[in-house]
């Protein structure tokens, strides 16, 4: 139970900021017992989501039961340091986030935006580091810095300097029937890469919603629609965020660290 | 006797005058109207507009059961090869031979049937339409919590529909409303219409989700002053569990078919055995969703059948709190009991825990069944349609869940899985369960939705067609499922000729009956008489207010001082039906007669 203030400002005050002028959805008896029943909505929608996600953490527990061998061999084939640097990024953004809706709560509105724009940006640069350091060289076999476990393997090519490398059978780490991995030691490693890509790409769409919610945030503080006696659209982006990170602390040790 | 204090209750603003009057008051153009309907965020409107979709659907849904079962006419092809089968034959497979080309158009029609009775039709048929409008009334709320999300449900639910009937026009899917792997996932790919349905589920089950937790919500934080927990109506507590099952089984279904979309898309090998993946677990995953969701689909009927015992045998329910909890207990139990339909896919210790579970439903539903009869036993008993198809109701499902028993017996469900005797027992459930509480809910609050009495006489005429021409319809069913006729099958050996025409004879009967049942409703709301607010001699919240309800549903804001059943000492002993004028001074009499 939350208890709100909505009495510092004059909410008959044509001139007071929006936030104060907040006049609660005409069904419920009280400001309070809107954001109470919101925030009981989002958790429900949260458990939702969970469940969700619970489908491909049963996937990746059978399959990997059935199969350890390509369980193993996948993940010792992703590298835990791209992994890692996207957990960093995703809880420094959690901080931001909490961080943004504790300066709504208390009237700080310049902080508040930075804070909204730095969870963006950690946003946009976990879905560069997926997209650019790990999608596209499984794929293509094109990627930027020189993977110690490709030490033995023959480089083809070479684009910008160096700084890009191709190297011959890197790629085709696709799911299902698009895999082609020549050197692949397990027969059933397309399953591994299937369940791998369901997951993290599942992720990275909510990374995207989640951002587009934040997004919707930023562009009403500006109208100051948000503030110290109402923020339940502050908070409900919070909680989604937080869920974000939350399921990627659980994907990121599954897939990246056991071996 | 009125249900709302009025003595405490604090006027509304008064600044709104408009909303005062019916929810049904049109302001304006035609055209205004029909905007003020399309963007209204009235949980009264919402629910209408459920209903009407849900017909539509059942309606739609219904045709193609008559297509299957004329097919069934004969043991031999009838209709697929000739007159409707030629339009599917052009569209989809115009290079296969007739017998093909015609079993092709059988297994698209049964799969049609099935989708849109059960995505469409059944499952969002009770809560979305009467829950959504008499969940809030019942409260004494306003509206549900969230307006705005309800209104974009019914849009999702729109939407979900128009893809599954394009899936349809761009030729059919045939993988049966199960959509079982790795069938489902290899067929069609030219076409894509199994992903298009596959997708138009997906969507649907949004709707559904937003439904269920805007229930759950409003349930906790929307109760009028003086309403406890056990101080709501037995429909609240029903609408209330389904809900949680929407919510938490939902996204199970919704991970499935994405998979699925992803497996016939990248053929991503997570079902396919030919890359490693299991097909069983597809099965593991839908019937995690789609078990419960049969209590989706029979707990809001069950909750309508508590209200019109409750009313129409005017006594207070017998048991209430356990009729509430068996409600959560099936809930609850409804997620530990999938395994049962893949016993002869299981290990046997699999199988006989999941076996073992699933007797434990009987447990919280004879509960309910044993206090429905014994709130019936020594009522004053009024005999009218809704009265009547409770009566239906206790038959059929009774029916319907007996025989799910020898289906829950390893033994002998390894003789009677995927035969018709399947297919009798969850049409009795579904169709005999909740299709008739809710047909029977529809009757009970017609006269509330829309202020207008229909005929009694022909509605009961009507009720009485559905009742026998359902038994025709599946009781053969079972017959020749225990002898071994199997479902889905568009050809079968003439033993079994007798009992598919007899099936079919029930099912032009049961046409019959629903037209009956359409054409007295349509004809009520043109020539009706006017409702009175309360013409059954209702206490729970809707028969307080007018019929139809205004705009803000109360006028004051009710404050409740007595329990939703309790005749026996709300309504004096010598009742005055004035208080609740009834519309047939025969019904008064026949009450009066039994006090
Ligand atoms: C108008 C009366 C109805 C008739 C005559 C009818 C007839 C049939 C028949 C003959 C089948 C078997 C198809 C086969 O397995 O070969 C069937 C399947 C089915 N029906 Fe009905 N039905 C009716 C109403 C309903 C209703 C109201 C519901 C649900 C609310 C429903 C749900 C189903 C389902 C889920 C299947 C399974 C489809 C499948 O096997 O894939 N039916 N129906
Ligand atoms: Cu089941």
């Amino acid at each position: 139970m939350t208890t709100l203030d909505a009495h510092t400002h004059n909410p008959a005050d044509p001139n007071s900021p929006a936030f104060a002028r907040y006049k609660h959805g005409h069904h419920w008896r009280s400001q309070a017992e809107e954001f109470d029943g919101t925030k009981l909505g989002f958790w429900l929608f949260l458990s939702t989501e969970v469940l969700l996600f619970a489908g491909i953490f049963c996937a990746y527990a059978i399959f990997r039961m059935l199969y350890p061998e390509a369980w193993a061999e996948g993940s010792s084939q992703l590298d835990w340091r791209f992994g890692g640097a996207n957990t960093i990024v995703l809880l420094l953004s959690s901080y931001t986030m909490a961080a943004a809706i504790y300066s709504c709560q208390t009237g700080k509105f310049a902080r508040m935006r930075i804070n909204l724009l730095i969870t963006i940006a950690c946003g946009i640069l976990f879905l560069a580091i997926k997209f650019l350091f790990e999608y596209t060289p499984k794929w293509s076999g094109w990627f930027f810095f020189l993977d110690p476990h490709l030490a033995d393997v023959h480089h083809t090519k070479e684009a910008l300097g160096g700084l890009f490398k191709f190297v011959e059978g890197y790629g085709g780490k696709r799911p299902g029937q698009f895999f082609d991995y020549p050197f692949a030691k397990d027969a059933n490693i397309p399953l591994w890469w299937s369940v791998y890509y369901c997951g993290t790409a599942l992720h990275a769409l909510h990374v995207i919603i989640g951002m587009i919610l934040i997004a919707r945030v930023y562009l009403k503080s500006l109208k100051m629609t948000y503030g110290p006696t109402y923020y339940t659209g502050v908070e409900i982006a919070g909680l989604y965020w937080h869920l974000v990170d939350l399921i990627w602390i659980f994907l990121f040790p599954l897939l990246y660290l056991i071996h | 006797m009125s249900t709302i204090d009025t003595s405490r209750a604090k006027p509304h603003a008064a600044s709104h005058g408009h909303h005062d009057e019916s929810y049904l008051a049109s302001r304006g153009s035609l055209f205004s109207n029909i905007w003020d309907w399309c963007t209204t965020v009235d949980h009264k409107k919402i629910g209408v507009m459920y209903l009407f979709a849900v017909l539509i659907l059942f309606f739609i849904g219904g045709l193609a059961a008559i297509l299957v079962r004329l097919e069934l006419f004969e043991p031999t092809r009838v209709v697929g090869g000739k007159v409707v089968g030629s339009l599917f034959q052009s569209l989809t497979a115009p290079e296969a031979t007739s017998t093909a080309a015609g079993n092709n158009w059988y297994n698209r029609t049964f799969t049609l049937h099935g989708a849109i009775m059960v995505f469409m039709v059944i499952v969002p048929s009770v809560p979305a339409s009467l829950g959504n409008f008499f969940l809030p009334i019942q409260i004494g709320a306003k509206d549900v919590a969230f307006p705005r999300l309800n209104l974009l449900s019914w849009y999702i639910y729109v939407i979900g529909s128009i893809f599954a009937v394009l899936s349809i026009i761009l030729g059919g899917v045939d993988t049966g409303w199960t959509f079982y792997t790795p069938y489902s996932t290899l067929t069609d790919l030219g076409f894509s219409r199994v992903a298009i349905m596959v997708f138009a589920v997906f969507v649907l089950g949004f709707s559904s989700i937003l439904t269920g937790l805007n229930f759950v919500v409003t349930v906790h934080k929307l109760r009028a002053p003086g309403m406890g927990w056990f101080d709501m109506p037995l429909f609240i507590w029903g609408v209330y569990s389904t809900a949680i099952i929407q919510v938490l089984a939902t996204p199970v279904i919704g991970i499935t078919l994405l998979l699925l979309c992803m497996e016939r898309l990248f053929r991503i090998g997570i079902f396919d055995p030919s890359l490693g993946g299991d097909p069983v677990l597809y099965q593991h995953f839908f019937w995690f969703y789609s078990h419960p969701v049969v209590y989706v689909m029979i707990l809001p009927g069950m909750a309508i059948i508590s209200e019109l015992i409750a009313v129409h045998a005017r006594k207070r329910i017998f048991g209430y709190r356990a009729v509430a909890f068996a409600s959560l207990g099936i809930a609850a139990v409804s997620f530990l009991v999938w395994g049962h339909h893949m016993f002869t896919g299981m290990g046997e210790m699999a199988s006989f825990i999941f076996s073992g579970l699933t007797f434990l439903v009987a447990i919280p539903t004879a509960v309910k069944v044993f206090n429905w009869i014994a709130t019936l036993y020594k009522g004053s008993i009024a005999i009218n349609t809704p009265m009547l198809y409770a009566l239906i109701f206790l038959f059929l499902f009774t029916i319907g869940g007996l025989t799910g028993l020898p289906l829950a017996t390893l033994a002998t469900d390894v003789h009677l899985h995927d035969s018709y005797f399947v297919v009798a027992h969850f049409h009795y459930v579904m169709m005999g369960g909740t299709i008739m509480a809710f047909v029977g809910g529809i009757h009970h609050w017609w006269p509330k939705m829309f202020g207008k009495m229909y005929a009694e006489k022909p509605a009961m005429v009507a009720a009485i067609l559905v009742f026998i021409g359902f038994n025709l319809t599946f009781i053969p069913q079972f017959l020749m499922g225990a002898q071994g006729m199997p479902r889905r099958y568009a050809s079968y050996v003439d033993d079994f000729h007798i009992y598919h025409q007899l099936s079919t004879y029930g099912s032009f009967l049961l046409l019959v009956g629903f037209l009956l049942h359409a054409f007295v409703l349509v004809h009520s709301l043109v020539a009706g008489k006017k409702a009175p607010a309360n013409p059954w001699g209702g206490l729970t919240l809707e028969w307080a207010t007018d019929s139809p309800p205004i705009a803000h549903n109360f006028h004051h804001e009710p404050i409740v001082t007595h329990g939703p059943y309790d005749y026996d000492s709300v309504v004096p002993p010598h009742w005055d039906p004035k208080d609740y004028p009834l519309p047939d001074q025969k019904q008064v009499a026949q009450i009066h007669a039994g006090h």
